[in-house]
């Protein structure tokens, strides 16, 4: 059916333009034919439909393709990623580290993959350890008594975390109306607290890259319900003064809530409850390596005190001597819950590979990983602090922060360091974040990297802060050449929304 | 420890480089009480084969769903999926890559996620879908919220025939926002069950959004497109939800009743049941909502050398960019699932996917016809795609539990997800698809009437 259309349509690739393994693929709405397919299924028998009158009478417009075919396509198009798997990816905040296949292969057990959620509780009681296994772990690397593990990813954890502190302070009497947010944090926290039907305020840093103890005191009143801060934070340094910040918090009767996207840093080293925070969400698909697969899925537990715990989502999973039970109603139990935030249990497939990277490091191996993150950043920072400006003094935790402004005489900007990264090899650092640092660069390359491959980044790192000659100036800034596609116009994509496609591709605007 | 490349000698000499003598030297800033004070309770490291034996252990005091007759629905369904899909999401450079960042190297997962959007527009019958959400109960309330800014009215009204544990998600992400959710009372088929009526009359000025389901929970199939005609009329969204996609190339789309947004649950296709998650939730709507749709959006482009070429985009939306004034706060979302998906259904194709649903409708008919001669059992639809309702004369809890006892799954006992209804007590949801075998049907069938008698 799309044949025709492809061979005179020049947007479309086409065989002529292939390089030796660089091979161009089309949409697969460009290829097959409509009779195509790549299953093979039973007869039907002929039986009358019980559909009423609503019996579908149009084509859907799908393309059919035999099973080599699709093969080929999602083969020909993984190879125009980077992945984890291929080299070093130091996007800082993301924790990107090796994701071992062990992991992998037993979250496909059948009798973890292939159960049903409303099955009756007597046929997952394995299911159901697992989770309590996994709460287990969790609670001692805290040090927080009450883990409530349904929340999707890191943003819902988030929000978790925030209407189980709303929650909380309305039992109390009056949920407060602003929510601080350090002007370093991620995006995800301000846009949550909206979600929780709270203003925001940001607290702003200091000069060494921390949250300004003195202003947050300032902010502090009895409209503040809560104070959110990541740590080590989004600079990668680790908030010192975040026992007097955790004081200055409470009394004032707001909660102080943590976004554990950076606990790769303190695992196994540091409890975060003896930090004075009040709650915390993890992220199981940064520091427990569970793989991000290109944008999710993620998983996003929350720790919280014994205080908060009565507040915490359904469902929960509890135990006694007759078994496992699960809780996924507010019943005649004298429960404050604050509801359900999504359909089933939570990301079970990520809880069985996050207990198994668990399992797999032990407590020793938990606090090597905190050891050699730091280690790792701090090794790069070392080697890079002579070429590229850093914006705060001292060591780092796990990731190290630089900016361009070194590079202010040549022009170059943070997105050519990035961009010329990428024809050298490896995958970019975070760019322009945090915020608060003009052309940021933020590098967290994690402990599963070896000293080689963190010695090679740097040379790599130096070349393209050494290169000042005009011409050298002029390639930088057209890099990445050795790529599937080079630098893509964003404003295009943005000004003229093309976000599907559509048969006449003439009119192939959405 | 096996993924820590590091030797000790490797430690010192970095140390030494950095100009250090003690690790702890880089935890200098962290309160002395709380460094001092940890006490390591945890066992150490393990090697890979203690590791699967002990999770293999607690796999086997599961029932999987491949070792027993299985009739479980009600928002997650179990069908076969092809070898080639588990293959191809495995590959390292979809697994284990990131969010696409930096498009000149992640072309292959932003082509899948363009990809992906357009089948889910197609599908649902829309003009556009998003990159997913995290499932359909999340996408469910998303497409609440978005009504509300939409709109700018604060009135939702919830279908009785929606997904009860959707309504429990819509309700608590909503609570704190300026929207009153008005829930309809759910009530088990009855004949003539399929009018929309009561729904339409409670449509006034204030009405943001309509939430109804196709089927809805209890599998009943009812037309939506007088609702819509009378949500377009008033100013209000209609928001059509789905839990089962193989559902809507057997059924007119929900896009062809007049929906303003379609959200539904995509774990049907590629992903299988997984205890619940992780799912992926699928995201439509039309091309004037653009700007204030949740999540990420995958869109077309070109690079220096003009080629075509995709990117992340409209990111104006997003928490990254908006921060406190952003649609959602949605960042990572459901993307390897999504991808399973799209695989999934680009192997069944627009053939495979009609014939798909023929076989689940067939299986859940030849189970309905089955079931229905059992003495005082009867089924509650007259219309249903692969599930519908059956009142048992007994409780279905108690037959469910007793029949899990003889590694029979008979079902979704419905008062499992609504405990205050004691009228729901009898009833039962029964679920079929292209996996559920003759003898499945046979044996289902002969232990309900054992229990009976």
């Amino acid at each position: 059916m799309t044949e025709k259309i492809a061979s005179n349509n020049p947007t479309i690739p086409s065989q002529a333009t292939n390089k030796g393994l660089h091979i161009e693929e089309a949409l697969i709405f460009e290829q097959g034919s409509t009779d195509r397919s790549g299953v093979d299924l039973p007869e039907i028998s002929g039986k009358s439909d019980r559909l009423g009158s609503l019996k579908r009478l149009n084509k859907i417009g799908l393309p059919g393709l035999s099973e080599p075919e699709i093969v080929r396509h999602y083969t020909r198009l993984s190879r125009n990623n980077y992945a984890i798997d291929i080299g070093l990816y130091p996007l800082g905040s993301c924790t990107m580290k090796h994701n071992p296949r062990l992991n992998e292969a037993v979250a496909r057990l059948p009798g973890f993959s292939d159960i049903h959620p409303l099955q009756p509780p007597s046929t997952v009681q394995g299911a159901m350890a697992l989770i309590k296994e996994l709460e287990e772990w969790l609670t001692e690397l805290t040090g927080f008594p009450t883990i409530a593990l349904s929340p999707a990813a890191g943003a819902q954890g988030e929000l978790c975390g925030l209407m189980v502190i709303r929650s909380y302070l309305e039992k109390q009497g009056n949920p407060r109306k602003i929510v601080l947010v350090a002007d370093s944090a991620h995006g995800t926290n301000p846009a949550t607290a909206t979600m929780c039907g709270y203003k925001t305020k940001p607290i702003p840093s200091n000069r060494f890259g921390t949250l300004d103890l003195k202003a947050l005191e300032n902010m502090l009143d009895s409209e503040v319900a809560a104070v959110m801060l990541t740590n080590p934070n989004t600079c990668g340094l680790f908030e010192g003064e975040i026992l007097e910040i955790s004081n200055a918090v409470h009394k004032s009767g707001a909660l102080l809530y943590c976004d554990g996207a950076n606990f790769n840093a303190i695992v196994g080293k540091v409890k975060p409850a003896d930090l004075g925070i009040d709650i915390m969400h993890l992220n199981l698909h940064k520091t427990f390596s569970t793989p991000h697969g290109g944008g999710g899925p993620g998983s996003g537990p929350v720790a919280m005190t014994s205080e908060l715990a009565p507040f915490a989502p359904l469902p929960w999973v509890e135990h006694s001597s007759s078994g496992y039970t699960i809780t996924e109603h507010l019943g005649d139990h004298s429960q404050q819950s604050f509801g359900r935030m999504r359909a089933w249990h939570g990301q079970m497939g990520m809880f069985v590979r996050a207990l198994s990277y668990l399992i797999s490091h032990g407590g020793d191996g938990l606090r090597q990983i905190a050891e050699d993150a730091v280690l790792n950043a701090n090794y790069i920072r070392q080697g890079l602090c002579k070429h590229y400006s850093m914006p705060y003094p001292g060591t780092c935790m796990h990731e190290v922060l630089c900016d361009d402004q070194n590079l202010k005489p040549t022009g170059l900007k943070t997105l050519d360091v990035a961009k010329a990264l990428i024809d050298k090899g490896f995958h970019p650092m975070t760019i322009y974040f945090p915020l608060i640092v003009n052309g940021a660069m933020l590098i967290e390359p994690t402990e599963t990297e070896t000293k080689e491959t963190l010695d090679q980044f740097i040379d790599a790192m130096i070349a393209i802060a050494e290169d000042s000659s005009p011409e050298k100036i002029t390639a930088l800034r057209s890099t990445p050449v050795h790529t599937p596609r080079r630098r893509l116009d964003e404003t295009k994509a943005a000004r003229n929304p093309k976000l599907r496609w559509r048969q006449d591709t003439t009119q192939n605007s959405t | 420890m096996r993924y820590l490349p590091h030797t000790k000698r490797e430690r010192e000499l970095m140390m030494e480089k950095i100009g250090i003598k003690d690790i702890n030297e880089l935890f200098d800033k962290v309160p002395e009480s709380a460094l001092s004070t940890f006490a390591q309770t945890l066992p150490s490291h393990t090697g890979e084969l203690e590791v699967t034996q002990h999770l293999q252990r607690l796999a086997k005091l599961n029932l999987a769903a491949r070792d027993a007759p299985f009739f479980l629905g009600g928002g997650a369904y179990r069908h076969h999926i092809p070898a080639t899909v588990d293959s191809l999401v495995q590959r390292g450079e979809f697994l284990t890559s990131y969010t696409p960042y930096q498009p000149e190297i992640s072309q292959g997962t932003l082509q899948s996620i363009f990809e992906f959007q357009t089948q889910v527009a197609l599908l649902t019958g829309m003009e556009l879908a998003n990159a997913s959400m995290y499932d359909g109960s999340t996408a469910c309330a998303e497409a609440v919220l978005m009504a509300g800014r939409v709109t700018k009215r604060n009135n939702v009204i919830l279908s009785g025939g929606l997904h009860p544990f959707y309504c429990d998600v819509v309700e608590t992400l909503a609570q704190f926002s300026q929207l009153n959710i008005e829930k309809s009372r759910p009530e088990a088929p009855t004949k003539g069950h399929h009018s929309t009526t009561a729904l339409e009359k409670r449509i006034n000025k204030e009405t943001a959004c309509v939430v109804v389901q196709y089927p809805d929970f209890f599998g009943l199939i009812r037309d939506f497109s007088q609702l819509g005609e009378h949500c377009k009329n008033a100013g209000a969204l209609l928001i059509i939800v789905f839990n089962e996609p193989v559902a809507l190339a057997a059924l007119k789309s929900p896009g062809d009743m007049g929906a303003d947004i379609v959200v539904g649950e995509g774990q049907s296709l590629g992903v299988g049941l997984n205890f619940g998650g992780p799912y992926v939730g699928l995201f439509a709507t039309r091309t004037q909502y653009l700007r204030q749709t949740p999540g990420r959006i995958a869109g077309q482009t070109e690079d220096l050398d003009g080629k075509r070429g995709w990117v992340l985009t409209l990111n104006a939306r997003e928490q990254h960019i908006r921060r406190e004034k952003a649609t959602s706060n949605i960042c990572t979302n459901s993307g390897l699932c999504a991808l399973a998906f799209s695989i999934h259904l680009s192997l069944l194709g627009e053939k495979g996917l009609s014939h798909l649903a023929t076989l689940n409708h067939e299986a859940a008919l030849s189970t309905a016809d089955k079931l229905c001669k059992i003495n005082g059992l009867e089924i509650l639809n007259e219309t249903y795609f692969n599930e519908f309702t059956v009142r048992l004369p007994t409780s279905a809890g108690l037959l469910v539990e007793s029949l899990a006892q003889k590694k029979i799954l008979a079902g979704v006992p419905i008062r499992r997800l609504y405990p205050s209804r004691e009228d729901f007590d009898n009833l039962l949801l029964v679920n079929a698809t292209e996996l559920t075998s003759k003898s499945d049907i046979d044996l289902l069938t002969e232990s309900i009437s054992e229990e009976l008698s």
